[in-house]
């Protein structure tokens, strides 16, 4: 029989659950004094070796920020920040090459074993090639060979301005101008290293490509910055997952993705997002505040956003789709999952342009614990956008009395001939459900797991294969040994 | 009369006005409405006007509405109105209790009280104020001195008369009571208007208010109703309005539901130039309910924006909201729907729906629901479409010998119908259907005839 007590200590339970991914790696890291001026950014850029219009580009974005303030129109209680009080690079000095796994730092690939990723172990079983960020610079990039094979580019940031200044400089700042917002700004003016991929025209890239971002050094902000190329009738596959360790200081992660899409391309970007949350009592934890948008620029392209948002101690993320391209598309999939003292405020901005443009919008949101869930979206169609379609669903789930689920959406269209539809439902698990469940054999606690799990799972089969058995493990290690 | 003068930034002027007239405003009002005054012109010129950087106006900017300049009725004017002429807005075979209120002032030829049961106490806030402050002192402001909404402050600073009602405990008013809000006058014209409605525990009131200008001077009005519903009363409440298009309403409702309270409401607009509803319900007891509905269509350059928060502060409440829009040539509507649920407001229900039809390629909608849910044992849900008239329902009608524009109407109507059908009252729904036929036909005139 379902019992009220029972799962009430199941529920607190949840909030006993500590993050399992917290151990600070020892490796020897190069960073160079806190706080943040003109200086800063110059010995950013002279660090690693900038083309002059880098350092340009981060020089104005600078100027820019020193102008805006910071974001405070969320459903968010942002502390204030000290951006002094922040180092704005730390380089591991084992980096940054290697011909082979062997010559890496043993603490580092210790450090990806005990994330339960091993690159070795993906090399061999997933066929991912890893682009691994730790503290903002690319340690390792495997599978180089066989992708320029294809003349497909997927380096670090910096070896991208290096090798391929003239691409970077074509595409940097198309889709996240350095203007945007407050953190796009500083991370603009700041970011240290991150991703860089091209896909040529009509190549379908054979393999996910793959980022892990780890933030390990103390007091240090990550500033990574992703830009993604997709040319004409290519295809790519995208993942990127986070992890830092534990530390009682509020680390702050203000990275940039960009995708750009150019005519009947199509650009897959998934997300398992698990930075530390903080403890139970909400002290440390990363505040999450990145921006990401991709732009739909040709025709018949389509980019696709799928994330797990389980981490953070605040998450202020809006991965947006420009349906440019006369027939394109967007896609927004996302599961947030909050606990403790969380707070996300996530969800997405549609904006058609062209014509026959069509978006998706799949959200469902699991508030636990003291945390605040918020979706806040956008779809807007612009007068020119004829024919274009929205379909937008946003469920949340109450888990405990104590915590928020919110709903924002605007919806704004302006012609008549696009369709727009907006569902929300905010609820809790059913007690019926439960006891269904019970009935026939099923602990209240798996029960609990199986309903969070089938929510979840119309976003979780929209992850690549090895991404959505690792998502799946997250949501469980917040419920497990709890509810599920 | 007083000139609002041009060239100064409209808030400062109204601020100056406040200041200039305020032996006027006090003279012949009660204490309890003057001594409101000071705190909200001073509330009020804090915030000013809010232009479309306010998340709440954000969809409509008003600023511009109040850079015309307008005079303003501080005290009550008599003879203006022809009543034969006004009869017309009368409702056929509605039974109801028919005053009128001219420009913001109870019209004094009114004699509303011979025919309603014993005790109800209906008429001017200005003289009931004077006559009766017991009635109204624990009432008035306590709702809307909440608010921060700058168009609230200002009416409260502002306020002279409106319509009083208290209905006292048991007591059924049969009849429904429909108030005939004018707007008549030569010169461009701002109203303010204030209105209160008391229903003590086991009483049942339905009110129809129809808002009409007799004139195509520009008018502005901004009106501030409270609405209280005691212990297991039903209270339901309809406005119709029919503004010209030079005209700008904003109109502020507050409902505060005691237990087991069931509350009906229904906007609907036909014409205005532009159209501000807010709409908010307070749900302080438990196992209260409340059907909140609208319906606009707007055509030309009109503008139609409703704006409501439902707040669940008791549990076990039921809130319905049912929204819709139809827009036409280059119209523009505007939803914005907030259901907040407080943290100990567990079972409720609560339900939105915000549907639109643009007609035309210049035509925008925009619509912003929103949840915000404290409270974990709910159920809560919002959903909301723009579209057009669906094509396979039009085929299957036009396949049946049905002419393309008819078809089309009876597609409207079904689509405004489910607003209508929330109605109580049988003849104001066929009445109601009656008008947005015309006005789909465009048979009605833009709010004067």
């Amino acid at each position: 029989m379902y019992d009220m007590e029972n799962q009430d200590q199941l529920l607190n339970d949840i909030t006993s659950q500590e993050y399992q991914y917290g151990f600070i790696t020892d490796i020897d890291t190069d960073v160079i004094p806190k706080g943040l001026n003109e200086e800063v950014i110059r010995l950013i850029s002279f660090k690693k070796k900038e083309p002059e219009f880098m350092l340009e580009f981060r020089l104005n974005a600078y100027r820019h920020w020193l102008k805006m303030k910071t974001p405070e129109w969320a459903h968010l209680k942002i502390p204030p920040i000290d951006f002094q009080e922040t180092i704005y690079y730390a380089a591991p000095r084992t980096s940054p090459k290697y011909q082979n796994l062997d010559e890496v730092d043993p603490e580092l690939l210790e450090t990806f074993k005990k994330l339960g990723i091993p690159i070795e172990e993906q090399k061999h079983l997933a066929g991912v090639a890893v682009d691994v960020v730790m503290d903002s610079v690319s340690v390792t990039t495997t599978f180089k060979k066989v992708l320029a094979e294809k003349g497909i580019i997927f380096c670090s940031f910096s070896d991208a301005l290096t090798e391929h200044p003239d691409l970077v400089r074509k595409y940097l700042g198309t889709s996240v101008p350095t203007t945007d917002n407050f953190f796009a700004a500083l991370n603009s003016a700041v970011f240290s290293d991150g991703s860089f991929c091209y896909i040529p025209k009509g190549v379908r890239c054979p393999m996910e490509l793959s980022t892990y971002f780890r933030i390990n050094t103390a007091g240090t902000g990550q500033f990574e910055r992703t830009l993604i190329i997709a040319d004409d009738d290519s295809y790519v596959s995208y993942l990127e997952g986070c992890t830092a360790p534990k530390r009682d200081e509020n680390q702050l992660h203000a990275a940039v993705v960009e995708i750009i899409a150019h005519d009947r391309a199509e650009v897959k970007y998934s997300t398992v997002q698990n930075w530390y949350p903080g403890d139970k009592n909400g002290l440390g934890g990363i505040y999450n505040f990145v921006t990401k948008r991709g732009i739909c620029r040709g025709v018949s392209s389509k980019i696709s956003w799928t994330q797990v948002e389980t981490g953070s101690a605040i998450t202020w993320k809006y991965p947006s789709c420009v349906l440019i391209g006369d027939n394109s598309v967007g896609e927004f999939n996302s599961v947030a999952l909050t606990n403790h003292h969380q707070q996300a405020d996530t969800g997405t901005k549609m904006i058609h342009i062209g014509k026959n443009t069509k978006s998706t919008i799949v959200s469902k949101g699991i508030s636990a614990g003291k945390s605040d869930n918020s979706y806040r979206g956008l779809v807007k169609v612009m007068p020119g956008a004829i024919n274009s379609r929205n379909y937008s669903q946003c469920d949340s789930l109450l888990l405990g009395s104590t915590c928020g689920a919110h709903t924002f959406p605007y919806i704004e269209v302006g012609n008549k001939s696009s369709i727009v539809e907006h569902e929300a439902t905010t609820s809790k698990i059913g007690e019926d459900q439960i006891f269904y469940c019970n009935q026939r054999g099923i602990s209240t606690e798996d029960a609990i797991g199986m309903i969070v799990n089938g929510y979840a799972r119309e976003v979780l089969n929209k992850l690549p294969m090895e991404f959505a058995v690792e998502a799946q493990k997250l949501l469980a290690i917040s419920l497990e040994g709890s509810v599920g | 009369m007083s000139i609002i003068h041009d060239k100064i930034a409209p808030a400062d002027q109204l601020v100056s006005l406040f200041e200039k007239s305020r032996e006027i405003l006090n003279r012949g009002s009660s204490p309890i409405l003057n001594r409101m005054r000071e705190v909200s012109i001073k509330r009020f010129a804090q915030t000013g006007i809010p232009g479309f950087k306010n998340e709440d106006y954000k969809y409509t900017n008003l600023k511009p509405a109040f850079e015309k300049s307008y005079s303003q009725e501080l005290v009550r004017e008599s003879g203006l109105i022809n009543l034969n002429e006004v009869y017309s807005r009368n409702i056929p075979e509605l039974d109801a209790h028919l005053v009128f209120i001219v420009n913001g002032w109870f019209y004094s030829g009114n004699k509303p009280g011979s025919e309603l049961p014993n005790g109800v106490v209906f008429g001017s806030l200005e003289q009931i104020a004077n006559d009766r402050p017991e009635l109204l002192q624990n009432y008035l402001n306590r709702q809307a001195g909440l608010s921060d909404d700058p168009f609230v402050t200002l009416n409260t600073a502002f306020t002279k008369d409106g319509f009083f009602i208290y209905i006292p405990k048991g007591v059924i008013v049969e009849k429904p009571i429909q108030i005939i809000n004018l707007l008549s006058s030569d010169e461009n014209l701002s109203v303010t208007q204030r209105n209160m409605v008391i229903a003590e525990p086991g009483s049942r009131i339905k009110l129809v208010i129809c808002d009409q200008t007799l004139s195509p001077a520009s008018f502005i009005t901004n009106s501030v109703s409270e609405i209280f519903a005691g212990e297991d009363t039903l209270v339901d409440v309809y406005t119709i309005q029919n503004l010209n298009n030079q005209s700008t309403a904003i109109s502020s409702a507050f409902y505060k539901l005691q237990r087991n309270s069931i509350v009906t409401t229904g906007a609907i607009s036909l014409h205005g130039g532009m159209i501000r509803n807010n709409l908010k319900i307070t749900f302080s007891g438990d196992h209260s309910e409340a059907n909140v509905n609208g319906i606009s269509f707007t055509d030309q350059k009109q503008h139609v924006d409703n704006f409501t928060v439902i707040e669940h502060a008791s549990p076990n409440c039921l809130s319905n909201q049912i929204y819709k829009n139809i827009l036409d040539d280059e119209s523009t509507g505007a939803f914005a729907g907030r259901i907040h649920v407080a943290r100990d407001a567990q079972q409720t229900n609560a339900f939105q729906r915000n549907n639109n039809v643009l007609l035309s390629d210049k035509a925008r909608m925009q619509t912003k629901p929103q949840l915000i849910i404290d409270a974990d044992d709910v159920k809560c849900s919002h959903g909301a479409t723009v579209g057009q008239i669906d094509k396979d329902a039009l085929f299957f009608l036009r396949s049946r010998g049905i002419g393309e524009k008819e078809a089309r109407m009876m597609l409207m109507n079904a689509f405004a119908h489910e607003v209508i059908q929330k109605i109580s009252i049988q003849s104001l729904r066929d009445r109601i259907d009656e008008l947005i036929e015309k006005r789909l036909n465009g048979e009605i005139t833009r709010g004067h005839i």
